[in-house]
């Protein structure tokens, strides 16, 4: 699905991933931790394609594809998403009209029909029960003046509509209560497929109760530093970071 | 003060006009047009409006209604060609009862005293006609009254309108304004006044869309009576300069008023919002939104006071006025002030001013739309905000696509 090698980027001249390596493969879920600063949203924002990024070396390939080479929107048609962690409000941009300009960008991208308004509500009522979502939310502006929670919801009712091969989910549980956060998960959880793959980015080990990953990994100073089965995240839990920094300082 | 060099700008627009108001004449003649010493008018210079070869408009039968906005709605209408009324082209037959649509000099009027500025003064002294729309009280005017104000004068060619609007306690009234013109250099100086009755609802909103060269100067005094609900909406297209003085005045205790306004000045153009707000009793709520999109070398003032009188405790007032720039060399003066002399009060302001919201094109473009729709979007949207306010919905489904269109016309940032 997806292969990062030897990934080297910053801003400002400052470098934040100083060589990421991961493989991700179709029917897999991957999860990564790590303590502030050590670079996790700058990867999604980079895999996102967000300007403002100095990509010094490495390359991410994507379904045979080089992402970095993509724009965006491109890398959204092709099916990559990221949820966000800070999803954006946008006043004056409904959210019903924006949901469906984006699912038919990319329908338009595979060369299927657009959707016209009744067929896109019929699809949207089907994904929107999947979050518990209420249906009012859809005639308001883009995120603006929904709670933390509504947002982080409307960010995997997107990925639902969407439907990518490979999502990224940037701190999606931050800020959550426990019942939005199984809400969240449970959404995520129905749209795992085989022939799918999810990157979950974390602050907490509480996410991964809900969203169980194959793969655990520890991003520390801009590199992964170590890597292993779901039980990694309850030694990190346990122990903390520190034990994975007082590692690295050895 | 007269500045220099005016005076004679004076004598030659009064000499043009119509005898209304002898003493109202010379009081203009006194005063002078505003220059920019004056604080009201630091930003608008009306040189070229001085400058103006000034005739007096003359009626003209050969305008047509075709193609103008609101034409999706039914009901009464009073249309003015070049300040004159046009019977031919209103429709006021079939009104509700407690409803009066008629055209000022079609009966009794006499001017709000109080309107104190050169352009208010020099309308009362010189109008010629206007809308004069009256609904009594506990009467629901269910149909908007449509007021068209067209001009077909070109250089110099000046009229003087006056409106009122008046809806008595407890009536119900949306008036919906349009002026267009087809030539440029023409000038035209409105006052409207409303008088909204304790817990009347009005819904008052003007689509100007003058003609790019063209002058457009318009005061709109708002008297509100308690727990009255008043809603402007000023949708300003048009004029190579735009002035619009709107001065809302809430009389009463638990009144609610929105002023709520967007303009796209472009090229050569100049369009200035002049607001002042007084809250004069306590309990009541303002709303100022303000959004412009300014193209080219466009100019756009937005001047908003809110004066919260001794007493009027628990004063909610609010202003907001956003910029989207396209050009750099689009120009925008926005100054939010706030006379506060109430202990008691919730007031804010906040101005900003920008180029497209990076943030928000990058979401988007992660959701697929690539950077043209994004930008599109986001300026429909800056828009759209403003929009969305007008309660409406044949008016605001007819605007929204007005000006969609205009957007669509904008240089690509």
């Amino acid at each position: 699905m997806i292969e990062i090698n030897n990934l080297q980027a910053g801003v400002e001249g400052r470098n934040i991933l100083k060589g990421i390596n991961l493989t991700v493969n179709a029917g897999e879920v991957h999860a990564i931790m790590g303590p502030n600063g050590s670079g996790k949203s700058t990867l999604a924002q980079v895999l996102a394609g967000r300007d403002g990024y100095d990509i010094s070396s490495g390359s991410v390939s994507y379904n045979g594809k080089d992402l970095l080479e993509l724009s965006p929107e491109e890398r959204v048609r092709e099916g990559f998403f990221l949820a966000f962690q800070y999803p954006i409000e946008i006043p004056g941009v409904n959210t019903t009209y924006f949901l469906r300009t984006a699912v038919n960008a990319v329908r338009v991208h595979h060369g299927k029909e657009e959707l016209d308004a009744v067929g896109f509500l019929k699809l949207m009522r089907e994904k929107i029960a999947l979050l518990e979502l209420d249906e009012s939310l859809l005639k308001r502006s883009v995120n603006e003046g929904f709670s933390g929670g509504e947002k982080k919801r409307a960010e995997i009712l997107q990925m639902a509509l969407l439907d990518p091969k490979f999502a990224v989910l940037d701190e999606t549980d931050s800020g959550l209560d426990i019942d939005a956060l199984k809400i969240v998960a449970n959404g995520v959880n129905q749209l795992r497929r085989e022939d799918n793959a999810q990157l979950v980015i974390t602050h907490y080990q509480r996410l991964l109760d809900y969203i169980v990953p194959d793969y655990v990994h520890v991003l520390y100073d801009g590199c992964i530093v170590k890597s292993g089965p779901k039980e990694l995240a309850l030694e990190l839990e346990e122990k903390g970071y520190d034990w994975i920094t007082e590692e690295q300082a050895v | 003060m007269v500045a220099s060099g005016q005076n004679e700008a004076v004598d030659r627009l009064l000499g043009a006009l119509p005898v209304v108001d002898t003493e109202g004449r010379v009081r203009f003649a006194e005063l002078g047009f505003p220059a920019q010493s004056d604080e009201d008018w630091r930003f608008t210079s009306v040189k070229p409006i001085t400058e103006l070869n000034f005739t007096a408009a003359e009626a003209d039968t050969t305008v047509s209604l075709e193609g103008r906005m609101f034409s999706g709605i039914d009901g009464p209408r009073l249309v003015f060609v070049n300040g004159h009324f046009s019977k031919t082209l209103s429709a006021i037959n079939d009104l509700p009862e407690g409803v009066e649509v008629r055209n000022l000099s079609a009966g009794k009027y006499s001017p709000l005293s109080g309107v104190s500025d050169a352009f208010g003064v020099l309308n009362a002294a010189t109008f010629t006609d206007g809308p004069f729309i009256s609904v009594a009280d506990n009467v629901t005017c269910e149909i908007p009254v449509r007021v068209y104000y067209l001009s077909s004068g070109s250089e110099g060619v000046t009229a003087n309108v006056r409106g009122h609007i008046r809806v008595g306690a407890g009536g119900q009234l949306t008036v919906l304004e349009c002026w267009e013109g087809a030539n440029t250099g023409y000038f035209n100086n409105s006052v409207t006044e409303l008088h909204a009755g304790d817990n009347a609802r009005v819904e008052h909103v003007k689509f100007q869309n003058e003609h790019a060269g063209a002058f457009h100067v318009s005061g709109l005094h708002a008297s509100m009576s308690r727990d009255s609900r008043v809603a402007h909406h000023s949708i300003a297209l048009g004029g190579r300069i735009a002035r619009n003085n709107l001065r809302a005045h809430l009389n009463g205790t638990g009144i609610e008023t929105v002023l709520n306004g967007l303009y796209l000045p472009r090229a050569g153009q100049l369009i200035d919002h002049h607001m002042v707000v007084n809250h004069a009793q306590p309990h009541c709520d303002s709303h100022e939104y303000f959004n412009g999109i300014l193209d080219d070398d466009a100019r756009a003032v937005f001047h908003g006071r809110i004066h919260v009188h001794k007493g009027a405790d628990k004063t909610d007032a609010k202003q907001t006025n956003k910029n989207l720039l396209l050009s750099d060399s689009a120009t925008i003066d926005t100054k939010p002030q706030l006379e506060i002399y109430a202990d008691d009060v919730k007031c804010t302001h906040g101005a900003t001013i920008g180029q497209m919201n990076a943030e928000q094109i990058f979401y988007l473009r992660a959701r697929g739309l690539d950077e043209e729709t994004a930008r599109r979007l986001i300026m429909h949207a800056f828009a759209g905000e403003i929009i969305e306010r007008i309660q409406c919905i044949t008016a605001r489904e007819e605007l929204d696509r007005r000006v969609w269109g205009r957007l669509e016309e904008t240089s690509a940032p």
